[in-house]
């Protein structure tokens, strides 16, 4: 069974400026992947190129097995498409919005009413979209999206500008949908939103995809020390350092470029433990009695862009 | 489902202009108050009557009236004890002439404010005192004038102006919409989101080619409604129904220049800004708001290249000056002319995105 989405040696220049340098990846059916990076990194680009709204300069790319330049009309009907919220035609309401996109497809308006209920939205039917809050206008816009079944759907961004509630609403709805068994592509620059909804990502920089896979994976080849605070003032710093395992040899150490293993902080509010090896602290931490305020903290995907690319990451 | 697409999309294009309203007043509101305004201030101008204020007694004026029941509809007459007092009515515009006779001499005094009027006063006493030279004379006479106008009579001035200002409605209703519908689905990406829709480019621009028609006519059947009520008095002559298929290619031909205005224009404002620098000249010298029979004749000349000319000629012809229906297809056959290489231009120039 061939892939769903195949990218090769995908290359897109605007002027002198690479967008797309060399990109390759596939994505399996039933997939939720994540193309994630700071803005400029080349994400939308990519994804443009592998909807078939731009030509790659060179590289292949196939989706559900046909190529995506030239637009292939074969192709449409089995992918949807969200682009940004406000890509809606001017001064209808949200369900003339949506059963609008529904009869481009050829679907009846019901299904466009039940695509409406889905996304919580059919009390907001009668409303025009220009009124629509941006979480709303955004759950329309992939409703519109997904109102002929795609097999394969892509997000472009789909939380840029929404309030954390909004976001969090959106993640359970695009949960939702990926757990239908549909293929999902998605941009994003937030983090943590890649971390918590995909299945595989790719960190992308500069036009290059610098590393990709699952995020649980990525993070833990980083093998980063785990940071472990308690409330100041219960352990001596001394104590702190022995339980961290100073005193072991370096060989131990995490090779992260983050804290090396066994440094102690305390900024009088919290104490931290820089660990790899938290059975231990953790169990001298509780016979020292010194567990409250405890908190541990991994690596996450920031500490991995860090690590590709030597500096903080910034959407 | 190409069907489906064009009706839905006919659908959705046609709520998106009713519900605008600003682009109902731009397209329909301000044009009929355009017309109920013109309409009202030349409504008497054909049928200006001349005040004249006598002083004492004046034979030959009550002789010409006797002749002439007639003269009765053009002249108003009242009387002035002093010559002073009719002189200042003069001045003042309540009479636009005083007359007195001395002897075999009939004297007028006019103002020359009124130049028409006065004009008009001059030919119309010296034809009375040429008529009574005549009949003096004892001769029947041996020459005779027989006038009438060319056009029917009813003519107006609202036969003229109805066809151009209902072709600019029609011009700047088509240009800033084909425009701003092009500019604002490229700016909110709606342009390469139904790129990404099963529907073919055909079914988009028809759509909004019927979308357009269909406005235009609505426009057209309201002013012809507005125009035609006694009030403002427009006899529609009888090749008019040719209108309808000039209207639709007038509508081709501006559509064709605002989807140019819209492959250039990066901004919705940026194409309102383009669009009027084109349509506003064009309504000045194309003859929609200033009739060309009485323009400047290097107006009359740059006319022949502006589309407006020719649709608004084109509807006075077959609307106002009762010719034939053939006399429209010269102005079909520019109008579409004109459309094929503006559409072909603006093709080339076309942007699915900013990028």
């Amino acid at each position: 069974m061939p892939a769903t989405i195949s990218v090769s040696d995908v290359r897109k220049a605007y002027g002198d400026v690479a967008a797309v340098d060399g990109v390759s990846f596939e994505v399996e059916q039933g997939e939720f992947f994540g193309i994630l990076g700071p803005n400029g990194a080349g994400k939308t680009t990519t994804l443009e190129i592998v909807e078939g709204l731009r030509k790659p300069d060179s590289g292949a790319v196939t989706v559900l097995g046909l190529p995506a330049w030239p637009r292939n009309a074969e192709l449409l009907p089995r992918i949807g498409v969200q682009l940004q919220a406000s890509s809606f035609f001017e001064r209808l309401t949200a369900r003339e919005q949506i059963r609008t996109f529904a009869s481009l497809y050829g679907v009846p308006a019901t299904n466009a009413d039940d695509m409406l209920e889905t996304v919580g939205l059919t009390e907001q039917g009668g409303l025009r979209t220009e009124k629509l809050s941006g979480g709303q206008a955004q759950r329309l816009s992939i409703a519109c999206a997904l109102v002929h079944d795609p097999e394969l759907l892509f997000l472009d961004e789909p939380t840029g500008a929404l309030d954390p509630q909004a976001r969090r609403n959106l993640w359970d709805l695009l949960r939702q949908i990926s757990s239908s068994g549909r293929t999902v592509v998605l941009t994003t620059h937030h983090m943590d939103e890649a971390e918590l909804l995909c299945d595989r990502v790719a960190i992308m920089d500069h036009g290059k995809i610098l590393k990709a896979g699952p995020p649980a994976a990525l993070v833990r080849e980083l093998d980063q020390p785990l940071r472990i605070s308690v409330q100041s003032g219960l352990v001596s710093g001394e104590q702190a350092a022995v339980l961290a395992g100073a005193d072991k040899p370096a060989g131990l150490a995490g090779s992260g470029p983050g804290e090396p293993a066994g440094q102690v902080t305390d900024d009088g509010v919290s104490l931290s433990i820089a660990t790899s090896d938290p059975a231990t602290v953790l169990s001298g931490l509780a016979r020292a009695d010194a567990l409250a305020g405890l908190r541990v903290q991994g690596a996450t995907l920031e500490d991995v862009f860090l690590s590709l690319t030597g500096r903080e990451y910034r959407a | 489902m190409r069907g489906g697409g064009f009706t839905s999309l006919s659908r959705a294009m046609f709520l998106g202009f009713v519900r605008d309203r600003a682009a109902l007043i731009f397209s329909i509101l301000l044009p009929v108050l355009f017309l109920v305004f013109f309409g009202s201030i030349y409504k008497n101008s054909s049928a200006s009557r001349l005040n004249l204020v006598t002083v004492g007694r004046v034979e030959l004026l009550q002789q010409a009236r006797r002749a002439d029941p007639g003269l009765a509809r053009v002249l108003t007459i009242s009387h002035s004890r002093s010559e002073g007092a009719a002189l200042a009515a003069v001045r003042k515009g309540t009479d636009d002439a005083a007359v007195l006779q001395r002897g075999n001499t009939l004297v007028l005094r006019f103002s020359i404010a009124d130049q028409t009027k006065a004009g008009l006063v001059n030919s119309v006493l010296g034809s009375i005192v040429q008529d009574a030279n005549q009949a003096a004379s004892g001769q029947p006479p041996r020459f005779r004038l027989a006038a009438s106008q060319v056009e029917d009579k009813s003519l107006k001035p609202i036969q003229y102006f109805t066809p151009g200002l209902l072709g600019w409605a029609l011009a700047s209703g088509a240009a800033f919409g084909a425009a701003i519908t092009l500019v604002s689905w490229r700016e909110n990406k709606l342009l390469r989101r139904l790129r990404l829709a099963p529907v073919g480019i055909g079914s988009i621009v028809t759509a909004r080619i019927g979308i357009a028609v269909a406005i235009g006519l609505i426009q057209m059947a309201v002013f012809l409604a507005i125009a035609t009520l006694p009030y403002f008095g427009l006899r529609l002559t009888s090749a008019w129904w040719m209108a309808i298929p000039l209207v639709v290619c007038g509508i081709l031909a501006f559509m064709s220049i605002g989807l140019l205005v819209g492959a250039i224009a990066k901004t919705q404002q940026a194409a309102t800004a383009i669009a009027n620098l084109i349509i506003l000249p064009m309504a000045f010298l194309g003859g929609a708001f200033i009739p060309l029979d009485f323009a400047p004749s290097w107006v009359r000349e740059a006319s022949y290249v502006m589309p407006l000319r020719y649709l608004v000629t084109g509807m006075q012809d077959v609307m106002a000056r009762g010719e034939g229906p053939a006399s429209a297809l010269p102005a079909i056959g520019v109008l579409l002319g004109f459309t094929l290489v503006v559409s072909a231009i603006a093709v080339r120039m076309f942007r699915w995105d900013d990028i």
